[in-house]
């Protein structure tokens, strides 16, 4: 029943087809570029994972030859991968950028906010994103947040506008229509914006792997001493690893994503190559937060009720 | 392992990409068709399987509950429904995916419309047992509107009708000589049952008599591109890209999007509104220089002479350049909460330009049950199609929605609050099959 026109082979498709990586790359050009020509004061939300090691990349090509104008805003734990830190200032320095440091360690020290009882920093990164975002007036904070890690991820928006708490209300969101992106807030407001948002995992590894950029090690086999907690590889350090019954061994693992030690693990792996991550996460049957993170299994929502507060 | 290893090797090369959306009733079974999408697909990874069952299971079903995949939100799952649009990504070792999967409540018509507008295909779904119902026929009216280029009707729960090839032809002989009237370009129509799997995936061996393709042998091959030799092209810039360093004393490049068509070095451009015109001196494609480029490709074009160019203007080739007006006539879908109403004062942001506005005048309605048009309904409420007038402050160069999906829409706008109000198309509302483009000469271009 098929009408007006046979099936084409997917092969036969134009020459002015784009690859996905194309199509990817092109769309998250163009919102780097629209939020250059409609905001005032934007900034890179970087961590040193691979996300927002893309998002530096797209954001470098998207206003080649001149400089990116925007500064980089990173929230850190306190519990850092120190060759992630050493990545992050080496970059930073490379292009020539401006970083903003938001530290969860300082609120701590000063008694605004409390370490919970389970060590975990991740949850405790929101009150000085928002905090930063406020007092640098930040009016657009890149994300390198995608719809494929999460189901509450799913249904956000390229441009997320939040309230002057950087709330997420997901029932009242603007409906995006084409790439029409309206970024218009209050004063106080601003807009989340995540230009890879319609990447996977699988695209930001292929990207990498096509313009060969530069990873921390972490990502790749190596040999590190770690212990196992609640069925994942933590990496023991002075963040509070090993506790009494957890005994470290030597294993050759990888990171499939960065965050606070704490709460990221590591997976056994013997991929020190692009060719192989790529391979293995290919074959891999658990998705990328669910074999490495321990602060979305908190509950069936966890990541929707952090982000309703304010996380990225 | 190694067919995995196989596999990804063949994904990492060029493969092109999809986009599509799926509209149906609350009981079509449109969940399910996604979740057998994804499920059979094999892009359901253990962790998420093990989630929808222990869900499932805590509701007292026996069998996983594939609609379970598509329900991210709180209040989605506490209610059972879809509540927003969500995309969700799949891949096959031919393509790659990207599925606005948008809520089916008739009150929900704005998340149609926003999954339908990035979309290349829409798949619409029917209940064998009712066949078209007034729900399908809105569906492909907006599928027509939104000018998606590609419909797929699949017609569901086939196992509940026996398989009978004869229910399957009146449906979509039905759907097709309606949505043809429409003026849909291209409809495909399959027999699936997508609880049972049959033609989503993999061929049914209940349906000898279907010797077409599954849903996803469809989606694999449908064209996603198209001759753009013929499209009128268009480049709104973005953003304005002045180095002015020792290395790169005098680049001025004009970075955008290309909206639609080709643009090559040495063509003679005019820059819209103003009508200045130049030369392409050249054109970097993200850092490095090619002699063509073409939608939707990144870009910064440098022109020979140093005129007046930022961002919200629009660079033509100067043989084909569209008219500029402050009179829009437009069909518009409203999407806020607070009506549309004559006189109201709105911004409109048409590509990378935003300007004040006035609705002027509201026109017509359009009943989607039967297409007919209410006159002068005084204001438009959420998810109400209409014509409007609309008076801009500044002259825009606004195609006809018909020959571009990128340069024929726009948005207006609340300037108190910034709110989204409502979705525009410019020019005529619906193609009809004798107006139609001859798809060889003029396309779907978008």
């Amino acid at each position: 029943m098929t009408t007006s026109i046979d099936v084409v082979d997917g092969s036969t498709d134009s020459p002015y087809a784009l690859t996905h990586l194309d199509a990817l790359e092109s769309e998250a050009v163009h919102i780097f570029r629209e939020v250059a020509g409609e905001f005032e004061r934007p900034v890179v939300l970087f961590s040193g994972g691979k996300d927002s090691i893309v998002m530096l990349h797209l954001a470098l090509k998207a206003f080649a030859p001149s400089a990116i104008p925007f500064s980089l805003l990173h929230v850190d734990t306190g519990h850092n991968f120190p060759e992630v830190i050493e990545y992050r200032d080496r970059v930073v320095a490379q292009h020539g950028l401006r970083l903003h440091v938001a530290s969860v360690q300082d609120y701590i020290d000063r008694g605004v906010l409390r370490e919970r009882p389970d060590g975990t920093r991740n949850p405790l990164q929101t009150v000085p994103l928002t905090e930063a975002i406020q007092q640098h007036r930040f009016d657009a904070v890149f994300g390198g947040g995608r719809r494929d890690e999460e189901k509450a991820r799913a249904k956000e928006r390229v441009f997320s506008l939040r309230d002057e708490f950087s709330q997420w209300d997901p029932r009242r969101q603007r409906p995006e229509l084409w790439q029409l992106y309206n970024g218009r807030h209050a004063p106080g407001e601003h807009v989340r914006v995540f230009p890879l948002s319609n990447w996977t995992e699988l695209d930001v590894w292929q990207y990498i792997q096509r313009e060969r950029i530069e990873l921390p090690e972490i990502y790749f086999a190596h040999e590190r001493e770690v212990f196992a907690r609640n069925g994942m590889w933590l990496t023991a350090g002075d963040w509070g690893g090993p506790k009494d019954g957890e005994t470290p061994e030597k294993r050759l693992i990888r990171y499939r994503t960065v965050g606070d030690m704490s709460c990221t693990g590591a997976v056994d792996s013997d991929a020190t190559t692009l060719d192989a991550v790529i391979a293995e996460i290919a074959a891999s049957r658990l998705t990328e937060r669910g074999a490495t993170r321990a602060d979305d299994k908190l509950s069936e929502a966890a990541m929707e009720d952090r982000k309703r507060e304010g996380y990225f | 392992m190694t067919s995995s290893t196989e596999q990804s090797a063949e994904q990492s090369s060029a493969t092109t990409l999809l986009r599509f959306a799926t509209a149906g009733s609350v009981d079509d079974g449109k969940s399910t068709l996604v979740g057998r999408l994804l499920h059979d697909s094999k892009s359901v990874l253990a962790d998420q399987l093990e989630a929808v069952e222990h869900a499932s299971r805590s509701r007292g079903q026996e069998a996983p509950d594939l609609a379970l995949l598509t329900d991210g939100l709180r209040a989605e799952r506490e209610q059972g429904i879809t509540i927003d649009v969500a995309y969700r990504y799949f891949a096959t070792p031919r393509r790659r995916f990207i599925l606005a999967d948008t809520p089916g409540h008739v009150q929900y018509t704005r998340n149609m419309v926003t999954g339908a507008s990035t979309a290349e295909l829409t798949v619409i779904l029917v209940d064998a047992r009712n066949g078209v119902v007034e729900q399908t026929r809105r569906h492909a009216a907006i599928a027509a509107l939104l000018r998606v280029p590609h419909v797929v009707l699949a017609v569901n729960k086939m196992d509940l009708v026996g398989y009978e090839e004869s229910v399957f032809a009146a449906i979509a002989e039905e759907f097709t000589a309606y949505a043809s009237e429409l003026g849909v370009p291209e409809i495909t129509a399959i027999p699936i049952s997508a609880l049972s799997g049959d033609n989503v995936v993999d061929a049914s061996a209940n349906m000898d008599w279907y010797g077409g393709p599954t849903v996803l042998e469809h989606l694999e091959t449908v064209p996603v591109s198209h001759d753009l030799t013929s499209c009128h092209a268009r480049f709104p810039v973005q953003y304005v890209i002045r180095p002015q360093t020792a290395e790169h004393p005098d680049y001025r490049g004009y970075a955008g999007q290309i909206a639609a068509g080709t643009f090559r070095v040495g063509e003679g451009v005019t820059v819209l509104p103003s009508g200045r015109t130049s030369r392409i001196a050249g054109i970097d494609l993200l850092g490095e220089p090619v002699d063509v480029a073409w939608t939707p490709q990144s870009v910064t074009l440098l022109l020979e002479d140093d005129i007046d160019v930022s961002r919200g203007d629009i660079v033509v080739p100067s043989d084909d350049a569209p008219a500029t007006t402050q009179d829009v006539e437009a069909t518009v879908c409203h999407v806020a909460d607070t009506p549309l109403t004559v006189g109201a004062r709105v911004l409109l942001k048409h590509t990378t330009r935003t300007v004040k506005a006035i609705v002027k005048e509201i026109p017509s309605r359009l009943t989607l049950d039967d297409l007919s048009q209410h006159p002068a309904p005084g204001q438009l409420v959420a998810n109400d199609i209409g014509r409007v007038r609309v008076r801009t402050a500044e002259p825009l160069a606004l195609d006809a929605y018909a020959h571009s999906r990128r340069t024929g829409s726009f948005l207006l706008i609340d300037p108190a609050d910034g709110t989204t109000l409502a979705a525009g198309m410019a020019g005529e509302s619906f193609a009809t099959a004798g107006a139609a483009p001859a798809r060889d000469d003029e396309g779907w271009d978008f």
